[in-house]
């Protein structure tokens, strides 16, 4: 059996949408400053997995450890642990009628009971490391894709996490935003974060990841690190999924 | 003017051209109705008794001040029905099953109070709690026609806000929950700003309902303005002082309409 005390460990991971096996046994474990990357096409099950690990998805069987603990029992408070792991969604949802300010701020001053000068300064250090110091006071509907994005992506580092989700967050952005969002990506990765990134952007798995899963189906089909699954994947469908895009 | 582009010249001979034809028929019609009206053979009794300048000019500063209960009733009416409008919302909204009693009470409530007439419920109420015999203060009709009055408009504000509540994408509070929030973190601080946001213009159409159904109570007692009209009537045998009150309604109802019209489509340019 797996080594439970892994940072994230995903055990027979599996969930039901009715009669739909959207995730069919996935078996996963990330390190502590690992980054792992989730390829496969729209509807393997990249999305429902993130959201499964961030526990907005309850999981029909399986478990998930967080840091030796299990925390997929049915019927526990899902709270404590979503402060600790952040997800950032496709479509940014920001939260439209608050600043990018009170966007960063609510969750550190509501959850973590932090008081509003700390939350603050964590949130003007977070921006200015993403360039964004002067959006603060800004409404969403006022930025590009792009900078949205990366304010989502302040707006979950304002937790403090100890792992971060990114759910094809590049997907929506016009091409020339992608790079922007990307390079704060590998901020992060640089910074030693655990990160989990379902992604359609191959050529930066490629450069970034530590490793890589190909899903097809529900099923983690082959996980290997980048240049061998690039150049020479052992399974025909990561082949075939590979050939088509490149 | 040269520097008009062909398309721009001829939009603007198409404008000067419809402005012309409106003016014309808007004359044409209003000339017609000025002509015809007064051939009409009851005219000028009508005139006599409706629009009689004599009796209003005696009865108008009496009307307005009358219309001051009006806008008392409609002003302490209104935080009243926002407040329990919200709580009702809320109510339909709670997932507990410990607090199952609750959300029964919320659809009880909205229907029974959208399902009887404003009228009938200003009898019931103004006319049957005063009856209970209570001592002074308690038994005015002001309190409990004001009463009636928030009862059902807090029921039909209450269904502009739930339904305002599940038009804020799931992905909302999706994004909320992830960060650690509370359910009642998350409606207090994301939905229910977005959902009474995005509300506002359909609760003006309530707010401005109220104005006119205050008159309502005029039927158990309180002389606020049609009930003054009212005794005029019946004083100097003339209709005009009705006239007199729908002007004194049109005077705040239009405006509140104009502004909730505008407020829609303000928020429909935002949208788009």
């Amino acid at each position: 059996m797996k080594n439970r005390s892994q940072k994230l460990v995903l055990e027979d991971v599996t969930c039901r949408f009715d009669e739909l096996t959207v995730c069919d046994g996935i078996n996963l474990s990330v390190d502590a400053g690992e980054m792992v990357c989730l390829i496969g096409a729209s509807g393997s099950g990249k999305s429902t997995l993130l959201r499964c690990i961030n526990l907005l998805e309850p999981i029909d069987s399986g478990h998930i450890w967080l840091d030796g603990e299990d925390i997929s029992i049915p019927g526990l408070d899902p709270k404590p642990y979503r402060k600790r792991i952040g997800i950032v969604f496709q479509s940014f949802n920001l939260f439209p009628h608050m600043t990018v300010m009170q966007n960063i701020c609510l969750a550190p001053t509501r959850v973590l009971n932090a008081t509003v000068t700390e939350t603050h300064a964590v949130a003007k250090d977070l921006l200015q490391r993403f360039g964004l110091q002067d959006k603060a006071s800004e409404y969403p509907d006022r930025l590009s894709g792009g900078q949205q994005q990366r304010v989502a992506i302040v707006r979950a580092l304002a937790m403090q996490p100890e792992i971060m989700l990114l759910d094809e967050i590049t997907s929506a952005l016009d091409p020339e935003l992608v790079g922007e969002v990307l390079e704060v990506v590998k901020a992060l990765k640089e910074q030693n974060m655990t990160i989990v990134l379902a992604t359609h952007e191959m050529a930066f798995a490629r450069e970034v990841a530590d490793r890589v899963c190909f899903l097809d189906g529900g099923k983690i089909l082959e996980t290997a690190p980048p240049e061998e699954i690039f150049t020479n994947p052992r399974e025909a469908r990561t082949r075939e999924f590979l050939h088509r895009l490149l | 003017m040269s520097a008009l582009s062909p398309r721009k010249r001829y939009e603007q001979k198409e404008r000067r051209r419809s402005l012309l034809i409106a003016t014309a028929s808007l004359l044409a019609v209003c000339a017609a109705l000025y002509t015809l009206v007064p051939k009409a053979p009851g005219w000028v009794a009508v005139k006599r008794s409706f629009f009689n300048w004599a009796v209003l000019e005696k009865t108008f500063p009496t009307l307005l001040k009358a219309f001051l209960w009006d806008i008392a009733i409609f002003a302490w009416s209104l935080p009243l029905i926002m407040v329990l409008a919200l709580a009702i919302a809320l109510c339909r909204n709670v997932k507990t099953p410990a607090l199952f009693p609750l959300r029964v009470f919320g659809a009880f409530y909205t229907d029974i109070f959208r399902g009887v007439p404003t009228i009938l419920l200003v009898y019931l109420i103004g006319f049957g709690i005063p009856g209970l015999g209570l001592p002074r203060p308690w038994n005015s009709p002001y309190l409990w026609g004001t009463v009636a009055l928030v009862l059902t408009y807090s029921a039909y504000v209450a269904e502009v806000l739930r339904s305002g509540i599940e038009s804020v994408h799931k992905s909302q509070r999706a994004a909320s929950e992830s960060l650690g929030l509370t359910e009642a973190d998350t409606m207090r601080f994301v939905v229910l700003p977005q959902a009474i946001r995005r509300q506002v213009p359909a609760m003006m159409n309530f707010i401005i309902a109220l104005q006119k159904d205050v008159a309502l109570l005029s039927f158990i007692g309180p002389v606020e303005l049609l009930r003054q009209a009212n005794v005029y009537k019946s004083l100097m045998a003339n209709f005009t002082p009705y006239v007199g009150a729908a002007v004194i309604f049109l005077c705040v109802t239009i405006p509140a309409t104009r502004y909730a019209d505008y407020l829609l489509a303000k928020q429909h340019s935002v949208r788009t």
